[in-house]
């Protein structure tokens, strides 16, 4: 091939493929079996093998955790046509996430946009580099859907809050090193306009965090109790009582995760997984009325993927995707639940086994998972009244 | 490819939309249909259309054409799909000249496209035969004579077929039917042995029976070779079918409007109907189904600009979800305008007739569910 003028962005992604095939263990790009077999990093955080070890650390020493991060937090500074590069060969090359966490996705973003030069130092870097595990203590026993109803105090003692109260689903609390969490600190007006957004070291002894069994049969949620824990005040992130902005900028972006989660996932097209777990006859689906509805499915799913594409477009010519993240995590997140009911009746008797491992009864306990996909972030029904009421404007009263 | 209209694509659209709220709103439908108009459309209206290229949108340049691309073309469609415009578009530019710009040779080309382009012909394709799309079973015949072809069958659901100028009309080999070959050609509507049983529609379009008893033909009628027409066939069925997507989008998108303004003003109980859960929650699923016909639609159009090998698929899958969408929301038009809603004064009903026909027209929701999956291997 006549190899003349090479854009940079080509000199980026040779450069990019080849440090990938040269430092990506094999075992490292082979699909995760489950969720766990992502290393989330943490205080207490083990390696569950060499390989996985190898490859965080070059990734991290890369900047290659947080490619779009800053340097100056342990990113990468990578410009959005490198990421996108970057991301393309790791999808190609089949590797792994080399660090996935609460922190990388959620706090970060929330940080890069609220927090001061201060946080961003410690605990970016901090993040970036895998030191800590991070949760969200968002929803309390009283207030889920409602989340702007939590009672959560925190009381001002000088240079300190006392922070008590009780919060509940806080996902792998029990892990956790720190929590990002909204609490109270003006009772005395409108509910919305007295929360703040503050960041809790979880390692003290007034923290207490019990978990909850799913019906999946894994523990990676809990209950959290605060007990006048201290949390200094260099720790308010985005100014006192303004948590609610920085909730629903989070809430938004958790949205659109979640939503693009059921794509990620993806391996292998529904179709191939019917074919081979139910057969064809005469080149048809043995099972007519599963094959309209895997038709159906698999159209939708195009059409969402697409639908997410579009305003993506759509945002960069100037309209911003705001409440449509509501659309994509209520259409993602049903389609989803959708596909493993779907999987689950293809899977036959053997599909319902359910052994001690996870892994002996993964398809059940995995589609026992995806029903809390259209609780987390938000429920449906939340999604739904977005819609009406911020895109459609459909009148409260 | 950015998902986005282009400016240019943008301007097309809201000149269509300005045109066609003065010069065609749904006042003008009801007037044909209570007329009793003997052609079901307006050719003064059509010739205007024509004069401002819509007839020629897909159309190259050498034949006097605009060749905007489909993309394009698809927001012409759209804007006439929210007035419900009646018209020969469907026929004569998606199906009919796309047979002739895919399967015709240079002679037709400079025979039909440039009067397509101007408005002055109408043509139609006569391929149905059962009563359901099925365009690959053909029983219509032609057979050899000393000087030609001599057609004969019967063909139902001809869109426009009382008003057309010229019939596309697929035949096998009599002497050779089970080598299940298509083979079309293009006969003039006033050819002998040609009798038009006018039907009228629940959309108050025409769709007509057309007979064909001994119908001579030449080799110049010929479209493409003896028994070689299927691909052109479905090509254009795929092109229109994407087409008519797009229109049944505009279609969608104006009865939920109008529903959602209807729930904004209607009171009852003392509030607006708008502010009940149940409701506003229906409204949003709409909302969201919308959303996936739209992505659905521009990404078929581009795939027919770029003459992309997933065509097909596209069209399948285009057709089946606008379709079953479609029938959602204009169902709901219905149901949430209440008694109202029933009304022949009302227009929310002209939305659910005509989405019916089209629904039904180049393969409904069944169809193309199964046309999909035969594509995909499963
Ligand atoms: C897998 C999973 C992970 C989670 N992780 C975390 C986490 O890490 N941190 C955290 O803080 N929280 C987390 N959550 C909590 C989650 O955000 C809440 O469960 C959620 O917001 C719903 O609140 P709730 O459970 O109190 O349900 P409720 O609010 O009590 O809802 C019960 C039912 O009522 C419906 N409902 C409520 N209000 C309305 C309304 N206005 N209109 C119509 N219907 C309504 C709901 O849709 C639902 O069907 C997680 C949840 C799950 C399932």
């Amino acid at each position: 091939m006549d190899t003349t003028i090479q854009t940079d962005l080509e000199v980026f992604r040779m450069e990019t493929k080849a440090w990938l095939e040269a430092n990506c263990p094999e075992s490292m790009r082979t699909p995760v079996k489950k969720f766990e077999d992502i290393y989330g990093g943490g205080s207490e955080a083990t390696f569950d093998n060499e390989d996985q070890k190898i490859w965080f650390e070059r990734m991290r020493d890369k900047g290659w955790t947080a490619p779009a991060w800053p340097t100056s937090y342990g990113g990468a500074g990578l410009n959005k046509a490198e990421h996108k590069v970057l991301k393309e060969e790791i999808k190609k090359l089949g590797c792994r996430s080399a660090l996935w966490s609460f922190g990388l996705t959620m706090l970060g973003p929330a940080l890069l946009e609220f927090g001061n030069e201060a946080q961003k130092l410690e605990h970016l870097t901090r993040i970036s580099r895998g030191e800590v595990w991070w949760c969200q203590g968002y929803s309390e026993p009283g207030a889920g859907s409602d989340l702007a109803d939590l009672q959560t105090r925190a009381v001002d003692n000088g240079d300190h809050f006392l922070v008590s109260g009780q919060k509940v689903w806080t996902s792998y609390a029990d892990k956790a090193d720190w929590c990002f969490c909204l609490v109270r600190t003006n009772p005395e007006v409108p509910k919305h306009h007295g929360i703040s957004f503050v960041l809790i070291n979880m390692r003290q002894p007034s923290v207490e965090v019990r978990p909850i069994k799913l019906i999946s049969g894994s523990s990676p949620f809990c209950e959290t109790f605060f007990d006048e824990t201290v949390v200094p005040k260099v720790n308010l992130v985005g100014g006192l009582n303004n948590g609610w902005t920085i909730a629903k900028y989070l809430l938004t972006h958790e949205r659109s995760m979640i939503g693009g989660i059921s794509e990620a996932g993806q391996q292998k097209l529904l179709s191939q997984i019917a074919i081979e777990m139910v057969g064809l006859e005469d080149g048809k689906l043995a099972d007519p009325v599963l094959r309209t509805e895997v038709a159906k499915w698999l159209i939708n799913g195009a059409g969402i993927k697409w639908s997410m594409e579009r305003m993506t477009d759509e945002a960069k010519a100037g309209a911003p995707i705001g409440a449509k993240s509501s659309f994509f995590k209520y259409y993602a997140t049903e389609l989803n639940k959708d596909k493993f009911e779907l999987m689950l009746s293809m899977g036959g008797f053997e599909g319902l086994q359910w052994g001690e491992d996870y892994l002996d009864g993964k398809l059940a306990r995995d589609m026992c998972r995806t029903k809390g996909n259209s609780i987390e972030g938000g429920t449906s029904e939340v999604q739904l009244n977005i819609i009406a009421k911020r895109i459609l404007n459909l009148p409260t009263k | 490819m950015n998902l986005v209209i282009n400016e240019e694509q943008q301007m097309l659209k809201t000149s269509a939309k300005e045109f066609l709220k003065n010069r065609a709103p749904i006042e003008a439908l009801r007037k044909l249909r209570d007329s009793k108009d003997p052609k079901g459309y307006d050719p003064q209206l059509w010739k205007e259309m024509a004069e401002m290229g819509w007839a020629s949108l897909n159309i190259p340049e050498a034949y006097g054409g605009m060749d905007f691309g489909f993309v394009g073309f698809g927001q012409v469609l759209e804007e006439m799909g929210r007035t419900l415009v009646a018209s020969p578009m469907v026929s004569t530019c998606l199906v009919g000249t796309s047979i002739i710009n895919f399967g015709g040779n240079t002679m037709q080309k400079e025979n039909f496209l440039p009067r397509i382009a101007e408005g002055s012909i109408l043509l139609s394709l006569a391929s149905e035969e059962s009563n359901a799309h099925r365009p690959l079973k053909v029983s219509t015949q032609y057979s050899k004579t000393d000087d030609g072809y001599s057609i004969s069958g019967k063909k139902v659901f001809v869109l426009d077929g009382n008003v057309a100028d010229y019939f596309v009309v697929t035949t096998t080999d009599a002497s050779n039917a089970s080598a299940n070959g298509i083979t079309l050609f293009i006969v003039d509507a006033k050819s002998e042995g040609i009798t038009i049983e006018k039907k009228i529609m629940m959309d108050s379009r025409n769709a007509a029976i057309v007979t064909f008893d001994n119908v001579k033909a030449t080799e110049a009628d010929l479209i493409g070779e003896e028994g070689k027409g299927k691909k052109t066939l479905e090509k254009a069925l795929d092109i229109a079918r994407i087409g008519l997507s797009a229109e049944m989008l505009g279609s969608m998108q104006e009865a939920f409007d109008r529903t959602i303004s209807y729930l904004k003003e209607r009171k009852q109980f003392g509030v607006v109907i708008g502010t009940f859960q149940s409701l506003q929650h229906r409204a949003a699923q709409m909302y969201c189904e919308i959303q996936l016909c739209k992505s659905l639609v521009i990404k078929s159009l581009q795939a027919i600009d770029t003459d992309s090998p997933m065509l097909p698929y596209m069209a399948s899958m285009t057709k089946s979800k606008v379709g079953e969408v479609l029938q959602l929301i204009t169902n709901e038009g219905i149901q949430l305008f209440g008694g109202i809603g029933m009304t022949d004064d009302e227009e929310i009903g002209f939305f659910m007739k005509r989405a019916r026909v089209a629904q039904q027209t180049f393969g409904d929701y069944n169809y193309h569910l199964d046309r999909f999956a035969r594509l995909s291997g499963f």
